[in-house]
């Protein structure tokens, strides 16, 4: 293990700013794409749903 | 005796629908794991490099980003010429799901280039040929992303986004190289970050699994958006309506 | 072919002449956006005979993307597009006598007044030279990579600023190589690998953005 503690860790030499400002925004916007993404996909989902559904109580 | 898969089949977006559907669960998880992995390594293994010390640590997402940036580039010009060509909705509707996810990895890689090139050279922003090049890929693809949505005529807006496309990825390494040389020109100004640092193998293995990482979380996140435009634009078909219709979950 | 090629070109520029301020106004941007700059960074003239080049350059792309919006609109809207289209001609031939129009009209201006320009940027003969040289070959590459922007866009409502969008980073050879050779000229040396260069872009061009242009406006059109 390089680090001594997870103070070290957190300040990555000096260089903590920039590590985990890359870190941080990379994770978020990897986390916000897919969730963004499903939840078109639900929407689309719904829409299909409700024109099924009319379509079905046309034919009835 | 096995069966041939006739992969043309996958071509019907049914087909597609279905298939990405099973394979979504494996791909998270190949991202996960091999972040997972590739981040221990990164972190914990690999040791401290001796020009640039601990910053060095965000080519683990920076190139990988910049990779990926370039291959879906790639493969959203690709399919969306054999939508055009070939006449291939499907294939059309994957370039559309693929332009967002890259121009995000573009955006990563200029962000990371950034915070990386502060600490390295201290200067936020240098014009040099790789960061400018990515740049100019940034603006290629918001290109794309902007005509096809100004568009209304689906049909049109895929072919008009094909067009584009090839036009651009033809045009990508005139103008890598023309950056490359205006570079070169004016070097008294700028540093060149494309001088890696001298990587121990451990620091490649860590990259390369990032890689690897970052293009599984790829496939997946394209999957689900292309899955999202299979069920906006064939709402209407017998297919979609079947699955409603026979209780199949049409939310899973 | 070569009568298609000057009935749709003298076509095109009987129009621009009927409507010639109309011609006029990229030429009259690209003067006005020009000046701006001194106002903007100061008017030191040694800061101002390096930046020229660039500056000239980059307000002579603005200028050419701003008067294509119309170079496929009008005869789309009033139908005499599609006519073209159906009878049969190739529209690859079309599409070169227009950008070959577009050139006429908005580029070769801009080549003309470039001497005077770079007079008011203090820049001396020979890179006076080299500027105006490099935007002769430069020029026509844009008229050509602007018209498959026109002909993609062609209807849509935020037509100019997606022409804009897609063109621009297509023309940053031509900016980079256009300007490079007047900086070369000013370090004392030969421009003539510039001048190499911005043909072969310009042939390029010329070869491709016509077949390009005739799909593009096929596919806006059907």
């Amino acid at each position: 293990m390089i680090w001594g503690s997870a103070q070290e860790f957190f300040h990555m030499g000096g260089y903590g700013l920039y590590v985990w400002g890359s870190y941080a925004v990379t994770a978020v916007l990897m986390l916000v794409e897919p969730w963004l993404a499903a939840r078109r996909r639900r929407r689309a989902a719904q829409r299909a749903q409700e024109t099924a559904e009319m379509a079905e109580m046309g034919h009835s | 005796m096995t069966r041939r898969i006739h992969w043309f089949t996958f071509a019907s977006p049914s087909r597609f629908y279905w298939l990405s559907g099973k394979l979504l669960p494996w791909l998270w998880a190949s991202a996960a794991v091999l972040t997972a992995i590739g981040l221990y390594i990164g972190f914990f293994v690999a040791p401290t490099d001796a020009t640039q010390g601990e910053s060095y640590r965000i080519i683990f997402i920076h190139v990988p980003a910049a990779w990926l940036s370039m291959i879906v580039y790639v493969a959203m010009a690709f399919w969306a010429a054999m939508g055009w060509m070939l006449n291939a909705r499907m294939a059309s509707m994957m370039a559309r799901a693929l332009a967002p996810t890259g121009a995000l990895f573009t955006f990563i890689a200029l962000w990371t280039g950034a915070f990386w090139g502060k600490p390295t050279w201290g200067a936020w922003w240098v014009w040099d040929a790789r960061l400018t090049s990515e740049l100019i890929l940034l603006f290629l693809y918001l290109g794309y992303i902007a005509l096809v949505e100004a568009i209304d005529d689906v049909r049109r807006a895929d072919k008009a986004g094909a067009l584009v496309a090839i036009v651009g990825a033809i045009n990508v390494p005139i103008i890598y190289f023309s950056v490359r040389w205006w570079n070169t020109l004016h070097q008294g100004a700028t540093i060149s970050m494309t001088a890696a640092p001298k990587m121990a193998s451990i620091m490649l293995t860590a990259m390369l699994l990032m890689t690897f990482a970052f293009w599984a979380y790829a496939f997946a996140v394209v999957f689900v958006r292309a899955r999202a435009i299979v069920l906006e634009r064939e709402a209407d078909t017998a297919w979609v309506q079947e699955m409603w219709l026979q209780g199949k979950e049409a939310a899973r | 072919m070569r009568d298609l090629f000057l009935a749709v070109l003298v076509r095109d520029l009987t129009l621009a002449a009927r409507r010639r301020i109309e011609a006029l106004l990229p030429i009259v941007f690209f003067v006005v956006a020009i000046s701006l700059f001194p106002l903007g960074v100061g008017p030191e003239p040694e800061k101002l005979r390096q930046i020229a080049p660039g500056i000239v350059w980059v307000c002579a792309l603005l200028a050419a993307m701003l008067s294509l919006t119309h170079l496929y609109a009008a005869d789309h809207a009033d139908g005499s597009l599609e006519q073209l289209l159906l009878t049969g001609e190739s529209a690859v031939v079309v599409a070169f006598a227009k950008a070959a129009g577009h050139w006429l009209v908005s580029g070769l201006p801009l080549v003309l007044c470039a001497p005077l320009i770079g007079l008011l940027f203090d820049m001396h003969g020979d890179a006076l030279v080299a500027l105006t040289l490099s935007l002769l070959l430069g020029t026509p590459t844009l008229s050509l990579l602007g018209s498959v922007g026109s002909a993609l866009t062609l209807g849509l409502r935020s037509a100019g600023m997606l022409i804009i969008l897609l063109v621009l980073p297509l023309s940053i050879p031509a900016l980079v190589f256009g300007t490079g050779a007047v900086a070369a000229i000013d370090a004392g040396m030969s421009a003539q690998a510039h001048y190499s260069i911005l043909g072969a872009l310009l042939i390029f061009t010329a070869l491709t953005a016509p077949p390009a242009t005739a799909a593009a406006l096929r596919i806006s059109v059907e």
